[in-house]
């Protein structure tokens, strides 16, 4: 679903973001990616949104190269992949359920479409009932939801989670993972990057850990990992 | 192929929101337009107006008078008439007694013509008037003329058409300056004002991104609120030009008459071709705007 060979990645400015990536992730997995901040996670998702190009090595996903892309092919190359973020990012004016539609209506999809599809995300997230509210009368778990079902609508093979529980109490951020883990178990990809120590320990899901821009850790069930390499 | 159709629909639908939404920035845009159009219609009627007036004042001068002298007979002055028929551009030869050239003369003077009774003898010649298929033969024509035996003078007006076409070729070319400076001016504004839309909605165009829309998604609605900028602006131009323009023509036209014998070109002439080139520019300069100002936004 999604591999990195041979992977580096240098700024202009001559700074080593990542360096020699190996990593597989296979359909239906689920996947944190660790890390202190500026390690490398970051990077390594924009890798993968084609926001950044890679220096050397090769990217695949979903059986596609896609280390090297005409910008004009980036739009339909992201429209594999679901992205939830820290901040939420929804439009501020727009309801729920038009935040939601929107992402449908970009791809074209078919109104008749739409109207049955969002409705079912939404109630998958538990937000039936706040589908004709704005994103600021939302709790900050509520609106994590609301980009989550946008994220999901399209039914994108791949969803990357960037700190999706950054800004969220523990127990909202709960809430959050169930939801991921619900999405997880109806067979999309998962690869969250977070520093929610609790979370990764509880979940025991594949921990994938990035240290200096290199991998130094990749091990099933895992946990967040020792106390040195996070710092 | 529906899907597309569905996307550009979805499209045009944000281009009429996203004006509706950015009413007050788009006032700014659509006076930067009118004004512009309005100028340009001015300086339009200018230019259409010196036309007119050159194109009259070419008609009123492709003739030629030659001058004959006194003493021909019946048979010199028919020689002379079928010699300027041979020549190449004549449209057509009239004679013009020295009698004639007189009442003429005494008509023209109205009230004062008693001046002439007092008289001896006529002192204006025997002429013909020749009329020229184009004025450009005059140049040929002219010394051929003169060498014809019993022809004393030539007049013509090559002199006063040729200034009169520089200078209409001066007051075009200023003109064409003038607008083009403008469009120029007004892209600049429109650009300005849908940059500032686009700024204030670069979280929403960076959200578009990430959810996979394409650049034609995200350029296409502001394309078509500075269209339809465009085409308000132009709207109201055309309006205010032809009202104002009629009311001019009704004003001063037959005022204008008796002083330059010109008349300004028909409002009902106009507003065809006024309308054509001020939705093409207005459109134009709308589109343009945006595109220019998009075109950093996007390379992300």
């Amino acid at each position: 679903m999604i591999r990195f060979q041979k992977v580096d990645k240098e700024y202009d400015n001559n700074v080593k973001a990542l360096l020699n990536i190996d990593l597989s992730i296979h359909k239906g997995e689920f996947v944190f990616l660790v890390g202190s901040s500026g390690a490398g996670k970051s990077t390594l998702i924009k890798l993968l949104l084609k926001e950044e190009e890679p220096t050397r090595g090769q990217i695949v996903l979903n059986n596609m190269d896609i280390t090297k892309v005409k910008s004009r092919r980036i739009p339909y190359i992201r429209r594999n992949i679901g992205v939830v973020f820290q901040d939420f990012r929804l439009l501020p004016n727009r309801t729920v359920y038009e935040n939601v539609a929107f992402a449908m209506e970009i791809v074209g999809a078919h109104p008749k479409e739409i109207r049955r599809k969002v409705p079912m995300v939404l109630s998958m997230v538990d937000l039936s009932r706040k589908a004709s509210n704005f994103p600021d009368q939302l709790s900050g778990g509520e609106q994590q939801r609301v980009s989550i079902a946008r994220a999901i609508v399209n039914s994108p093979p791949v969803l990357i989670a960037d700190e999706p529980t950054g800004n969220l109490d523990p127990e909202t951020a709960w809430d959050i993972m169930r939801v991921l883990s619900e999405i997880n178990g109806r067979g999309t990809t998962i690869l969250m990057a977070t520093h929610a120590k609790d979370i990764v320990n509880i979940m025991k899901k594949r921990v994938v850990e990035i240290h200096e821009g290199r991998l130094i850790r990749d091990e099933q069930k895992g946990g967040y990992g020792n106390e040195i390499a996070s710092i | 192929m529906a899907m597309r159709l569905r996307v550009f629909k979805n499209i045009i639908k944000q281009g009429f929101q996203g004006m509706w939404r950015n009413r007050g920035m788009g006032l700014a845009s659509i006076s930067s337009i009118s004004a512009v159009l309005m100028i340009l219609g001015v300086v339009l009627i200018l230019i259409l107006t010196i036309n007119n007036v050159v194109l009259e004042t070419k008609t009123k001068f492709d003739e030629i008078q030659i001058y004959l002298e006194d003493d021909l007979t019946s048979v010199d002055l028919d020689n002379i008439e079928d010699k300027i028929k041979d020549l190449e551009g004549v449209l057509s030869v009239v004679f013009l007694s020295k009698d004639q050239g007189l009442e003429i003369m005494k008509e023209g003077w109205e009230e004062e013509s008693y001046l002439l009774e007092g008289l001896e003898e006529n002192p204006l010649q025997n002429s013909y008037i020749i009329q020229l298929r184009d004025i450009k033969y005059a140049e040929d024509i002219v010394p051929k003329l003169k060498v014809i035996k019993g022809v004393d003078d030539v007049k013509y007006y090559q002199d006063i058409i040729d200034k009169l076409l520089v200078i209409a070729n001066y007051i075009r070319f200023a003109g064409i300056g003038v607008i083009g400076a403008l469009v120029l001016i007004s892209i600049f504004i429109i650009s300005n004002t849908i940059k500032i839309t686009v700024t204030s909605r670069k979280r929403e165009i960076n959200i578009m991104k990430y959810v996979g829309a394409t650049n034609g998604y995200i350029r296409g609605p502001f394309i078509i609120e500075g269209i339809l900028f465009g085409l308000i602006g132009s709207i109201l131009s055309i309006a205010v030009i032809n009202y104002g323009y009629e009311y001019f023509f009704k004003s001063v036209n037959d005022k204008l008459y008796l002083l330059l014998t010109v008349y300004l070109v028909s409002p009902s002439l106009l507003i065809k071709d006024i309308t054509i080139i001020f939705v093409a520019i207005g459109v134009g300069i709308g589109a343009l705007g945006s595109i220019v100002s998009l075109k950093r936004f996007l390379n992300v």
